[in-house]
């Protein structure tokens, strides 16, 4: 749905030039909900612009819906903007404006009779919860109420893709979550293509089913929640499912278990107990709900060395699971 | 010298007095309506032909944004800088020539104007920078054209603070207004120079003054009022509309 392909791009000349993007590439298929993470100044806000073109690009293409963007002339790129709603950490609502207004903005870019745009107002603003709201202006408003606006407005014209810049980083905890809760019924019922970049890592885990990590405008990776997480070494999945430092007692052996998809709820522990008659510590937990799936990473204390217990942790891989050992004797 | 007991003082200066402020309204009038005409689209284009402006590149080419952006910069301070008196003789020819005469309450309109649309355009201006980028960003990303972000985003959004700058242009124009009656414009200013300067009438001048006073005042709490009106976010978080009205202060301080 949203092809991004060898995109760099760079601010400034000579000594001040800064790569925001750098040769990145992104596929985020049809009805996904796709988070981009990275910290402050990673390149997100760049990249997410760059992808309805409010930042052209250096070099390299975008594609939306079949569309290649880079190629089309400005009024061109107009229509096309039209397919893709956008929703800002700041809202960017018109203060002049009352709530149903703003929401016949977008209505009234693309040339719809008073009629219609009434109509079709009533009917965004109550999918996301304001229609009692319709006459107050922006300043009358909490900050999830503005979010919601925001969608509603970016929803208004029916578009295909739906790009969120931060769009609960100004929100209290309450309000993200139901605003995420929002993003993912309008995904999941709407049938949206959702990108959305954030630099926290608890708005992915809600609500994406794919991720990546952006970092001085390189994506370090890429792909679905549920297979980042059983893949050794992922440092997306190490951030989603924080277990701590590792802090390993003498005469000891601590691995971490990752857990995803059908294994999940499969009394793994208890039965390597039983089974290997052990005394097993559980050091941490970090188990989720992800893409409708359990996943998550178990951090276990065993007794004895790791090489006593190379026939536990072949065991536990030829299950599926995915094992390392992260501390101990000989480790 | 005028004889302040004669029965005819009063209803005469009344008659003066009124003869002068229709004049004044006159004057003011018109040359305020060419000032909005003319200032608003040149204040927006002074904001949109700067770099990375909504008209950088106009029909097309940066040059072209460029090239007008550098001459309404040059028109705008150099009407904004040339004392009024000096402008008012300079603008004969051209006076003469739109109206016919140079002399008279419709060819004071000319100058008037003329002093006022630079002014104007830097308040439009004002007002317009101050328009969250964020707006213009969104509606870029709702797929508008540009036509459209000035009509529905940078014009409604900057409409308090562009009446504040039109009370200002106003109380400059009303101003100036009087200086333009002593070269037979007519007008309060006339009035207060003939019979309060020339044949030393003190109650004139008093008169006159309190008239002025009082249609600054009834004009600057009308469009304070629509200023407000139209300010739905009073007190935004940014601080935008202290710093307007900031703005707008120091620039009343200095006519
Ligand atoms: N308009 C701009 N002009 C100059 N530098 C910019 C501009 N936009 C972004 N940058 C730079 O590009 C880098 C990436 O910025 P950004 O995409 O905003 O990061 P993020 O959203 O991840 O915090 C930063 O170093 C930033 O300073
Ligand atoms: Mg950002």
């Amino acid at each position: 749905m949203i092809s991004i392909s060898s995109v760099s791009k760079s601010f400034g000349a000579g000594e001040r030039r800064t790569v925001a993007l750098d040769n990145v590439s992104l596929e985020v298929a049809r009805g996904e909900m796709f988070g981009v993470v990275g910290q402050s100044g990673a390149g997100k806000s760049t990249l997410i612009r760059t992808v309805n073109l409010l930042e052209r690009p250096d070099s390299g293409t975008i594609t939306v819906d079949g569309v290649n963007l880079t190629a089309l002339r400005a009024q061109e790129l107009r229509i096309a903007r039209q397919g893709i709603g956008m929703i800002f950490q700041h809202f960017n609502l018109l203060s002049s404006r009352t709530v149903q207004g703003n929401v016949e903005l977008a209505l009234e870019v693309i040339g719809r009779d008073p009629r219609e745009r009434k109509r079709r107002a009533a009917e965004i603003l109550d999918l996301v919860g304001l229609t009692a709201k319709a006459g107050s202006y922006p300043a009358q408003l909490s900050g999830g109420q503005k979010q919601r606006v925001g969608i509603a407005r970016a929803l208004a014209a029916n578009p295909s893709v739906l790009l969120s810049d931060e769009a609960t980083s100004a929100l209290d905890p309450e309000t993200t979550r139901s605003i995420l809760e929002l993003l993912r019924t309008i995904n999941t019922e709407l049938g949206l293509t959702v990108l959305l970049i954030t630099h926290e890592m608890d708005v992915v885990k809600t609500v994406c089913d794919s991720a990546a990590l952006l970092e001085g405008g390189r994506i370090l990776e890429h792909g679905k929640l549920v297979e980042l997480i059983s893949t050794p070494g992922s440092r997306l999945a190490r951030d989603l499912f924080p277990l701590g430092a590792v802090t390993v007692r003498p005469g000891t052996t601590v691995i971490d278990i990752t857990f995803s998809g059908g294994n999940a709820d499969r009394p793994v522990i208890a039965q390597l107990a039983r089974d290997h008659s052990l005394d097993i510590s559980i050091l941490g937990a970090a188990i989720e709900t992800i893409a409708g799936n359990q996943a998550g990473r178990t951090r276990l204390e065993l007794p004895g060395t790791a090489q006593a217990h190379s026939a536990i942790i072949s065991d536990l891989r030829a299950q599926g699971l995915l094992v390392e050992v992260v501390g101990g004797e000989a480790a | 010298m005028i004889d302040v007991n004669s029965p005819t003082f009063w209803p005469e200066l009344i008659q003066v007095v009124l003869v002068g402020l229709g004049q004044t309204l006159y004057m003011v009038g018109f040359a305020l309506l060419f000032t909005i005409i003319i200032g608003l689209p040149l204040g927006i284009l002074l904001v949109g032909t700067e770099r990375g402006g909504l008209f950088e590149r106009l029909f097309g080419s940066t040059r072209v944004g460029r090239v007008i952006h550098t001459v309404l910069e040059f028109v705008v301070n150099l009407g904004r800088s040339v004392p009024f008196i000096i402008l008012m003789i300079a603008v004969i020819p051209f006076t003469r020539f739109v109206v016919g005469t140079f002399i008279g309450s419709t060819a004071a309109i000319v100058p008037l104007a003329l002093v006022a649309i630079p002014f104007f355009a830097r308040m439009v201006e004002i007002g317009i920078k101050e328009v969250d980028p964020g707006l213009t960003e969104a509606a870029h990303s709702l797929g508008a054209t540009r036509w459209q972000i000035v009509t529905k985003i940078l014009v409604p959004e900057a409409l308090p603070s562009m009446f504040l700058g039109l009370a200002t242009t106003i109380t400059s124009i009303i101003n100036f207004s009087a200086m333009v009656g002593t070269v037979a414009g007519g007008g309060l200013g006339d009035v207060a120079f003939r019979y309060g300067y020339q044949r030393f009438s003190t109650i004139h001048i008093v008169v006159v003054v309190i008239v002025i006073f009082v249609i600054v005042m009834i004009l600057q709490a009308v469009l304070t009022y629509f200023a407000k009106r139209f300010a739905r976010n009073s007190f935004d978080e940014k601080g935008g509309r202290a710093s307007r009205r900031l703005a707008a202060d120091t620039l009343t301080g200095g006519i």
